[in-house]
């Protein structure tokens, strides 16, 4: 048991020290710091001065521990585009994409869900099938062209929401939310629904099989046997034991989340992490880029971490088999 | 693969009537929506390949580009001119003529980078296969590795890395970083599939009398293993050029992608999405339908060759 353990942290941690040996790299060989801190007149004093300061005259290994340990502080340097601390700017941006990313995966559970054991309750019939052929869309629909098309229709078109920016937010010390007030909430809708919109099919879908899977069980039969109304055998018995698997798959979907609101971000300008991201990547702005890279990194290795480690909790097979081992 | 070409010349005219004989074409034959698909793919590869002859203008020529001719609505529309069928861009260029041309592009890179792909891939998973042991399980660690990232964010995280490596990279480079960086991504699926495969072919009796006449591991895999387990790849590789063309327009349509001057449909998108607001829809509609046409077709024949090709399903 504890093997299994330790071999997943063990690969955590070398996965996270590869993700800040590549931010390293990236540091190391994309431009030289002094000159960039500097600019070009410096004299030879003032940069070996400098280079001293920063630890650049030192050996390899050093400088890549002196990196990793300024990382794990949050401590990635000053951004060469905004002239700021990385640090600053990830904290003022990181609230808008985990708002994004929560409000979206809960339309993709609110919706996914219903959705999906309706279209399994209505197996055949035309208005579940409509919904299954909505989902392929989906799935196949870029989600740029779908936040595009979103925008064209509510925002140019009918021009009934806002498509772009976090409107009207209030602050709790760093923290902002658009969330408290109607302006922040309409200029939420577009992005979030745009985001959800492949996790809200992938929900569907799963929501669907494993409830046709589930009907077709013992219990089911009995419970109907039992005179149970179709309400209480459809939600109470059934539902409930397709959502284990489905709030897995969310748990896990949240890290995608995050990551694929890069492309939303840019969609509908929305002031988070990706679209700073973006804007680092056409600016070759290398610290922003490091930070976001070992961040992103963190963010699924340890949602993939604690996945494993639940999963290792609740099946008992994991840990026969990690004894063996 | 390297035994079609040493097989007798006679071999391609009934190696066709065998095909056209055969289960696959039939069931082809007996699925509209695959010939409804196959029609549509047809349709954009000709018009990709053949550009030039089929385009009406060339948008890259500039001394064929009028501005006063700029942000002409699609044809059947109140001042649109049926010289542009379906508009022009803010440039003046005409969008049809762009789609083509930008069609193109994406179908090159989509494909390019499948190939990439699969040769890494399945070279990887032949060898974490055949060899075994700390071998297959550090590629498998690897692909676990890559598999618990979206695709998207690691060809991003390549593509931008790539960028800030050659900030003024000339177009050819900038067209390898990105085929690069989608490949990347993509070889991981072929690796599982073909190791899975090759861990059953490697203990079939025609592998032990390869071995036992004593013919090297490296031409075991390469003439006997290979040719065995590239049946799924088919099926993956049509799948994973739809994917492929998404992802490349998802990077052009943030900006990282192609080089400017030669616009992929995701470009175009990119390009269209400024203008939204000022009315000219038409701009970024036909791109995004062009490129979800496309990958919805592409998809459509993947799932259909999955099904024609797995046996049980017969």
């Amino acid at each position: 048991m504890l093997v299994f353990i330790l071999r997943r942290v063990v690969q955590a941690v070398v996965v996270m020290l590869s993700v800040a040996f590549i931010a390293f790299m990236l540091f190391q060989y994309v431009g030289d710091p002094v000159t960039n801190l500097l600019g070009q007149d410096a004299t030879d004093e003032q940069r070996t001065a400098l280079r001293k300061d920063l630890g650049l005259d030192q050996p390899f290994p050093a400088q890549f521990a002196r990196f990793v340990v300024n990382a794990a502080q949050g401590e990635f340097g000053i951004s060469l585009r905004q002239g700021r601390k990385v640090s600053a700017l990830i904290v003022e941006r990181f609230p808008a994409t985990l708002e994004l990313a929560l409000v979206a995966g809960f339309i993709a559970l609110g919706l996914g869900i219903p959705l999906g054991v309706y279209a399994a309750l209505r197996r055949g019939k035309a208005s579940a099938q409509v919904l299954m052929a909505g989902t392929l869309f989906g799935v196949s629909l870029p989600n740029f062209v779908i936040g595009i098309v979103l925008i064209w229709v509510f925002a140019v078109e009918l021009k009934w929401l806002p498509s772009f920016g976090r409107g009207e937010v209030v602050a709790f010390g760093s923290w902002t939310t658009g969330l408290l007030t109607r302006d922040g909430l309409l200029h939420l809708i577009l992005p979030a629904f745009t985001l959800s919109a492949f996790q809200l099919t992938l929900i569907m879908r799963l929501v669907r099989a494993e409830m046709l899977e589930v009907l077709r069980a013992d219990y089911i039969r009995f419970a109907r046997a039992r005179g149970l109304t179709d309400r209480s055998v459809y939600f109470g018995h059934a539902l409930k034991n397709t959502l284990v698997p489905v709030i897995t798959i969310t748990g896990l979907q949240l890290g995608s989340l995050i990551a694929f609101a890069i492309i939303t971000e840019q969609v509908f300008q929305w002031p988070g992490m990706g679209f700073l991201f973006i804007q680092a990547v056409q600016f070759a702005d290398i610290p922003v880029m490091a930070a976001y890279l070992c961040l992103i990194s963190l963010i699924f290795v340890v949602i993939n971490l604690g996945v494993d480690l639940l999963y290792f909790a609740v099946d008992p097979r994991l840990r026969v088999e990690g004894k063996s081992h | 693969m390297a035994a079609d070409a040493t097989s007798s010349p006679a071999a391609p005219t009934s190696a066709l009537r065998r095909f056209f004989a055969g289960d696959v074409w039939h069931s082809f034959r007996s699925s509209p929506v695959a010939m409804l698909a196959a029609a549509i793919t047809a349709v954009c590869l000709v018009c990709a390949l053949f550009a030039e002859v089929v385009a009406p203008h060339n948008p890259f020529d500039l001394a064929t580009l009028e501005l006063m001719d700029s942000l002409k609505p699609p044809a059947w529309i109140e001042g649109g001119e049926s010289k542009y069928l379906l508009g022009t861009d803010g440039q003046g260029r005409d969008i049809l003529s762009a789609l083509m041309y930008g069609t193109r592009i994406s179908l090159l890179v989509g494909i390019a980078s499948v190939i990439l792909s699969i040769l890494i891939g399945v070279s990887l998973g032949l060898l974490a296969g055949f060899v075994g042991g700390r071998m297959d399980a550090l590629i498998m660690r690897i692909c676990d590795v890559m598999l618990s990232f979206p695709s998207i964010l690691v060809a991003l995280m390549i593509s931008g890395i790539g960028r800030s490596l050659y900030p003024h990279a000339p177009d050819m480079l900038a067209f390898v970083v990105l085929v690069l960086a989608i490949s990347l991504t993509g070889w991981v699926q072929y690796a599982r599939t073909v190791r899975g495969s090759t861990l059953v072919e490697r203990n079939k009796e025609y592998v032990q009398a390869a071995r036992v006449i004593g013919v090297g591991s490296l031409r075991i895999m390469r003439r006997h293993v290979l040719p065995n387990v590239l049946g799924p790849v088919l099926v993956l590789a049509t799948i994973q050029i739809a994917s492929a063309i998404i992802t490349e327009a998802t990077l052009s349509f943030l900006g990282v992608g192609v080089p400017p001057t030669s616009p992929s449909l995701g470009t175009l998108i990119r390009n269209g999405n400024d203008t939204l607001f000022s009315g000219e829809w038409w701009i970024t509609a036909w791109p995004s339908l062009t490129l979800v046409l496309i990958t919805l077709s592409v998809n459509l024949l993947g799932d259909w060759l999955r099904d024609a090709l797995n046996p049980r399903l017969r």
